[in-house]
C-alpha cells in the first residue's frame, strides 16, 4: 500500500512538475504572493493581476536561464 | 471565433496531434514486432481507461469547487505543466537538449521489444500489451489533462474536445496511410508553440483565480479581460525568443546536426 501511494504520488509529481521543480517552485512563490496582495491590500484587481503577472515572468525567466548556466557548469 | 475559443481550439488540436504522433510510434513498434493483437488491446484498454478518468475528474472538478478556486487550480497546474513544454522548447531550440525523434525512438523500441522475452496473458503477447497501453495512457493522458482544463475553465467543453479529435484524427489517417514513424513532423515547433499557449492561458486563469482569495470569492479581472490574452502570449514569445538567444552560445556543438536539419526542413 505504501509502495502504491509512493509510486502514484510519483507518477503526478513527474507529470504535472516534471524535471525541474524550480519552474513549479517559482510559480507557486509568484501566486503566493499575488495571494496575499489580492486577500491583505486594497490595490485593484488590475494591479495585483499585472504585478502578479510579472512575478511569474520574472521567476520563470531566472529558473530557465540559472538552469542552462548550471548545465553549462557541468559540461 | 474569440481570441479565447480560437486558442482553445488551437491548443487542443496541436496537443492532440503531437501526443497523437509519439502514441502511435510505439504503438506501431508494438504492433509490427509484437504482433497487432497485443498493441490493438493495450491501446483500446488505455482508450477505455482515459475515457473513464476524464469522466470522474471532470465531473469532480465542476462539482466540488466555485469557479474561482477552479480557476487558481486549474489554472496553475496548466501554467506549471505548459511551462515544463515550453522550457523543454526553450532548451531543445537554443542546443541544450536533444530535439525529439520519432525515427530514433521507433528504432529503440522496436529494438526492446525484439530482445524482451515471450509471456503470454489472457492470450495476449503480455510485452506487446503492456507497452502499447502505457504508452497510449501516458500520451493520452497529457491531451485529457489540457482538455479538461481548457474546456472547463473556458465553458467551452465541445470546443476542447472537437479540437482534440480533430488532431487525433489527422494523425491516425497519415499513420494508417503511411503505416510507419510520423517523423516529418515538425514535434519540436509544435510542443514550442503548445507551451505558449497553455503557458498563456495558464498565467490568466491562475492570476484571474486569486480572486479566490478575496472576501467576495469573485475572479479577479485582468485590465482588458480577454484581450489580455494576446498581450500574454506576445510577452511568452518575447521572453523565449530572448531566452533562446541568450542560451544558444552555451548549447552550440550538443545537438545532433542531422535531427537539427530534419527539424528545419
Amino acid at each position: 500500500m505504501k509502495r502504491f501511494v509512493f509510486g502514484f504520488g510519483r507518477f503526478w509529481w513527474d507529470f504535472i512538475v516534471g524535471d525541474d521543480w524550480k519552474i513549479a517552485a517559482g510559480v507557486a512563490l509568484a501566486l503566493g504572493v499575488g495571494a496575499i496582495l489580492a486577500a491583505e491590500t486594497s490595490l485593484s484587481d488590475s494591479a495585483v493581476a499585472l504585478l502578479t503577472g510579472a512575478g511569474i515572468f520574472a521567476v520563470v525567466s531566472a529558473s530557465i536561464v540559472g538552469g542552462a548556466v548550471a548545465a553549462n557548469r557541468g559540461r | 471565433m474569440s481570441w479565447s475559443t480560437a486558442g482553445l481550439a488551437s491548443s487542443t488540436l496541436l496537443a492532440s496531434a503531437v501526443e497523437f504522433v509519439e502514441a502511435f510510434t510505439i504503438v506501431l513498434a508494438m504492433g509490427l514486432t509484437r504482433g497487432w493483437r497485443s498493441a490493438i488491446a493495450g491501446t483500446v484498454s488505455a482508450l477505455v481507461l482515459l475515457a473513464g478518468v476524464a469522466v470522474v475528474s471532470g465531473y469532480a472538478l465542476v462539482n466540488w469547487f466555485p469557479e474561482s478556486l477552479l480557476q487558481f487550480i486549474v489554472g496553475t497546474l496548466l501554467l506549471i505543466f505548459g511551462l515544463q513544454w515550453l522550457r523543454k522548447a526553450i532548451l531543445r531550440s537554443s542546443g541544450l537538449k536533444a530535439m525529439h525523434d520519432e525515427d530514433e525512438t521507433f528504432r529503440e523500441e522496436t529494438e526492446a521489444a525484439r530482445l524482451a522475452g515471450s509471456e503470454t496473458k489472457a492470450g495476449l503477447d503480455w510485452f506487446g500489451f503492456v507497452v502499447s497501453f502505457k504508452g497510449v495512457f501516458l500520451e493520452g493522458l497529457e491531451v485529457i489533462f489540457i482538455v479538461i482544463t481548457f474546456g472547463l475553465n473556458a465553458h467551452a467543453m465541445p470546443t476542447a474536445i472537437a479540437g482534440a479529435a480533430i488532431g487525433g484524427a489527422i494523425v491516425l489517417v497519415a499513420g494508417l496511410l503511411l503505416h510507419r514513424p510520423l517523423a516529418r513532423v515538425p514535434e519540436n515547433t509544435i510542443k514550442f508553440a503548445v507551451g505558449l499557449l497553455l503557458s498563456t492561458f495558464g498565467t490568466f486563469w491562475a492570476v484571474e483565480g486569486l480572486g479566490v482569495f478575496k472576501a467576495q470569492n469573485e475572479s479577479l479581472e485582468w485590465p482588458g479581460g480577454d484581450a489580455m490574452l494576446l498581450v500574454l502570449i506576445v510577452a511568452w514569445c518575447v521572453l523565449s525568443w530572448v531566452a533562446i538567444r541568450v542560451l544558444t552560445p552555451y548549447g552550440k556543438g550538443r545537438t545532433a546536426v542531422p535531427v537539427l536539419s530534419k527539424e528545419a526542413a
